[in-house]
Parts: structure tokens; C-alpha cells; sequence
């Protein structure tokens, strides 16, 4: 088996004195895709903010290939992570968000173009070129100059899954990019989701409520509860198999 | 002059209006040299000021307080004095344009920053989070992504505070700048007909400031293409 892209070593977060996670840990292989299902509040995006650096662990260690992400060794001592450490790791990380958080005043292709440029210091030929492909692979084709507001949500949410995506990152995080969806326009992202998970070798973290598309592109299901790992393995066992009664329960209410 | 015999052409000689008006928009050029310096001044350090205003570091945030609430609880006219009778005493020679610019500039810069502050805390907190997840740096995400949000919030006030800047600038008449109203008064020492000149260098402001409004609705369309 090969080295862990990501590991979640005894994470605690709270925040203001509240334990939101509670000893969390969790490896994910290279090409793994993860779901990563419980209860509201429960912890899930807190968990993958952690590892797209936009919340810090209250304790606990986050190995992003091999690199520590917090902490990183200078002089033989471990210091605090600078600036430039984080955005080396930061590189190969992707994540879409709930709200889509698209850029109102640039294009669609330009949303895909910025960081390509100002990041991977590509030419803008290049970045045009890269975006433009990426957004045609996300069915975007005829919308690449239209503005976010001009496009309908599901719309918008496959630019920002593009716009992740053209950064090649080893991992890409999904929180509940759904939800905020009219139901008309769901299957259209989920759609694109699957494309990506059956054909790339990026591992994925996926926080979902659409269970059974869940159930379908993961490699193993982790339900987390009350901000630990509660049960975990691979979509069959979880169904079938697991006797946690939450699980079951928390299942029951959203499988179709 | 009793109030019966009252006519228009007492109260403005559009004649001697008319006469004195090429001498009197001599004087533009010089209000709105005063007025685009200051406003340059205003914006680029009422934005470090906001920047600084905003920072999780006391030491930076501190200052800038205490600086901008200083501006803000100061007359311009007395800071103007200051700039231009006062720093000569400690060896600090400014020309009357230069301690003009400075001190409107200086000035605005606290109402600017303000400004700044607000719009820049109204853009929405997952701007900077997706372009963070994007791995952008704070700076290119200050530029590409969040200040052409903020400006579009930012122009309206922004213009109210460059509307205050033009007409402020008639007070550098009293430091000897050669502006619209410094001229006017040249004229009405000349005429001795305030009430015309007056009323001519008003109307001269609400021209520009008609302007000045006109840009900012063009601005505004501009910039609101994408909301
Ligand atoms: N920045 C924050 N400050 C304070 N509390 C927070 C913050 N972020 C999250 N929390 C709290 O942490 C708990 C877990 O939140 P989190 O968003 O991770 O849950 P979740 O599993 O994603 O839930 P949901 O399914 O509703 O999205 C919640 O009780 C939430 O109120
Ligand atoms: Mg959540």
C-alpha cells in the first residue's frame, strides 16, 4: 500500500473553549475518494478547512505528503509554519465550496485564469488555453466569457469546480457543493463530480448529503459524530454491515 | 437700497460677470491641480491607513487611530496653517501649492481610509477564503480580488469626499494659492461688486461638481456590470 497523501494524526479543534473535533484520525491513499457523512454540526467541514489551512488545529498533527502543514523544521527545531511553507502545501490542495465563492467581477474563464497566473506564474496564452479546456471538460464551452451572475447556480458551481481543478491539485475537498442548489440543477454538478472521481488519480474528500451518490463514487465512507470518527469503511460494509445505530439512523433519513 | 426698489440687476451684474469671467477661470486649473494632488495623496495613504486600521497587530493599528481620529477632530484650515506658517519655524519651507496639496491630501486620507475600511470588511469573508483555497497570496488577492469589489462599494463616498476636496480648496485662497476663489477676490477688491462675484465662483463650483457627479454615475454603471 502506498504512502498516505493526507494524514489526520489526534486532531482536537475547538473554538472559544467548544471541542468541535475530538481526536480525529484519518489516512487517505493517494487515489482515494472519501465520503465523509454525519450529522449536521458534527465536524465535517471544520475538518476539511483544516487541511485547506483556512482554520488551524487546536492539537494534533496534518501530514500533507509527507510535510508536516503546520509546523516545519528549521535549524533542527520544529518552528511554526511560515507563510511560504503553507502555500507550498497549500498548492496541492483543492476545495469548492458550498456558496461557489466565484469571483462577481471576473469571467468564468477568467475566475480559472487568475491563479494559474498569478500562482503558477503562467503566460495568459497559457492560462487561457488551460482554463478554456478545463471549463469545456466542465460542459462550460459556450459560457466562458459570461460573468457569474449571468450563470445559474449549477453553472456556477461547475466553474468553481473547474477553477480548482485547473490547478492540478493531489487533493481536491468538496463541502457539500449541493446544497445550495435548486434540485433541477443538482444532477448536473454531481455529474461532473463522478467524471472526475472515476477518472482521476487525485485522492477526494467529498462532504455530502446526496448519500447515494455517495455511496457509489466512494472508496470508504467515514461517518463522523459528535466530532469523532464514529464508523468507517468501505461503502458496503458501512451499509450493510455496521451495527452503530446513529449510522444506521442518520442513513435511513437520507437515502432515497 | 430700500427692499422695494430691489432689482435683478442689483444682485448680479451679468455684464461685469461676464467681463471678469475669463480672469476668474484662471483660477481652475489651479483648484483642480490642488484638488487631483490631494485626492492621489488621499487614496494611496488612506489605504495603507485602512490597511493598517484592519491589522491584528496593536502597533499598526494603534497609529493609524490615533492619526485618523486626529484629522477628523482638526479644522483644515488649521492644519493648513500649520503646514505653511507653522513648519517654517522648524526649517521646513513649504510652497503654498505644495502645503495646500499636502494638507487636503493628509487630511482626506482619514475620511478616505474610513472609507476604505468599511468597503473593503463589505466584501464578502469567502472572497478571500476561495482565493486562499486558490492559493493566492494576500496581496494579489487584496488586488485582483477584493479591491475592484471594494471600489465599486467605495465610489460613491468617494466622491462625496472629492466633492469636499474641490470646494475645500477655496480655503488655500487664504495661503496665497492662486485658485478660483483667491482670484474672485482679486476681482471683487477690483469691482467692489461681491454680491455678482460670489455668486459667479458658486455657480463655477456647481459646475464642476455637476462634473464630478455625472463621472461618478458613469463610474457606477461601470462598475456594476457584474452584480
Ligand atoms: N468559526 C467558528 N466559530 C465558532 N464555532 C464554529 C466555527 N465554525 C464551526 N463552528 C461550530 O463547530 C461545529 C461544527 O461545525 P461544522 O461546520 O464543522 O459542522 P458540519 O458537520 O459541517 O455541519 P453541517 O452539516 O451543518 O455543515 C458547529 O457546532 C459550529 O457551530
Ligand atoms: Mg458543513
Amino acid at each position: 500500500m502506498s504512502e498516505p497523501i493526507i494524514q489526520f494524526n489526534n486532531i482536537h479543534k475547538s473554538f472559544d473553549g467548544v471541542d468541535v473535533l475530538n481526536g480525529i484520525n484519518l489516512h487517505i491513499r493517494p487515489s482515494e475518494k472519501i465520503a465523509l457523512i454525519g450529522p449536521s454540526g458534527s465536524g465535517k467541514t471544520t475538518l476539511i478547512r483544516l487541511l485547506m489551512t483556512l482554520e488551524e488545529p487546536t492539537s494534533g498533527t496534518i501530514i500533507v505528503n509527507g510535510e508536516n502543514l503546520w509546523h516545519m523544521e528549521k535549524n533542527n527545531k520544529y518552528v511554526l509554519a511560515n507563510e511560504k511553507h503553507l502555500q507550498n502545501i497549500r498548492g496541492q490542495i483543492g476545495m469548492v465550496f458550498q456558496h461557489f465563492n466565484l469571483f462577481p467581477h471576473l469571467t468564468a474563464l477568467e475566475n480559472c485564469m487568475v491563479a494559474l497566473m498569478q500562482v503558477q506564474k503562467k503566460s495568459e496564452e497559457k492560462a487561457k488555453l488551460l482554463a478554456a479546456k478545463m471549463l469545456e471538460r466542465v460542459g462550460l464551452k459556450n459560457h466562458l466569457t459570461s460573468y457569474p451572475n449571468q450563470l445559474s447556480g449549477g453553472q456556477q458551481q461547475r466553474v468553481a469546480i473547474a477553477r480548482a481543478l485547473v490547478m492540478k491539485p493531489k487533493v481536491m475537498l468538496f463541502d457539500e457543493v449541493t446544497s445550495a442548489l435548486d434540485p433541477e440543477l443538482v444532477d448536473e454538478v454531481l455529474q461532473v463530480i463522478r467524471g472526475i472521481a472515476k477518472t482521476g488519480e487525485m485522492a477526494m474528500i467529498l462532504v455530502t448529503h446526496e448519500m447515494d451518490f455517495a455511496l457509489d463514487i466512494a472508496d470508504r465512507v467515514v461517518f463522523l459524530d459528535g466530532g469523532v470518527i464514529a464508523e468507517q469503511g468501505t461503502p458496503k460494509e458501512v451499509i450493510e454491515q455496521s451495527n452503530n445505530t446513529r449510522l444506521q439512523t442518520f442513513l435511513h433519513r437520507f437515502r432515497k | 437700497m430700500k427692499l422695494t426698489e430691489f432689482n435683478f440687476g442689483d444682485l448680479f451684474d451679468a455684464a461685469l460677470a461676464w467681463e471678469n469671467l475669463p480672469f476668474i477661470l484662471g483660477g481652475i486649473s489651479m483648484t483642480l491641480a490642488v484638488s487631483f494632488i490631494s485626492m492621489f495623496i488621499g487614496l494611496v495613504f488612506g489605504l495603507i491607513l485602512a490597511l493598517l486600521r484592519g491589522s491584528k497587530r496593536w502597533f499598526l493599528r494603534w497609529p493609524a487611530g490615533v492619526y485618523i481620529s486626529f484629522m477628523r477632530g482638526t479644522p483644515m484650515l488649521v492644519f493648513l496653517f500649520i503646514l505653511y506658517f507653522g513648519l517654517p519655524i522648524i526649517g521646513l519651507e513649504l510652497s503654498a501649492l505644495t502645503a495646500a496639496s499636502l494638507g487636503f491630501g493628509l487630511n482626506s486620507a482619514a475620511y478616505i481610509a474610513e472609507i476604505n475600511r468599511s468597503s473593503l470588511n463589505s466584501v464578502d469573508q469567502g472572497q478571500w477564503e476561495s482565493a486562499k483555497a486558490l492559493n493566492l497570496s494576500y496581496w494579489t488577492t487584496l488586488r485582483k480580488i477584493i479591491l475592484p469589489q471594494a471600489t465599486r462599494i467605495a465610489i460613491p463616498p468617494l466622491t462625496n469626499v472629492f466633492m469636499n476636496l474641490v470646494k475645500s480648496t477655496s480655503l488655500a485662497a487664504v495661503i496665497t494659492v492662486p485658485e478660483l476663489f483667491q482670484k474672485t477676490q482679486i476681482v471683487v477688491g477690483r469691482t467692489y461688486d461681491a454680491m455678482t462675484m460670489y455668486i459667479l465662483v458658486a455657480l463655477i463650483y456647481w459646475a464642476l461638481c455637476m462634473i464630478i457627479a455625472f463621472i461618478q454615475d458613469r463610474l457606477e454603471v461601470r462598475f456594476s456590470k457584474y452584480v
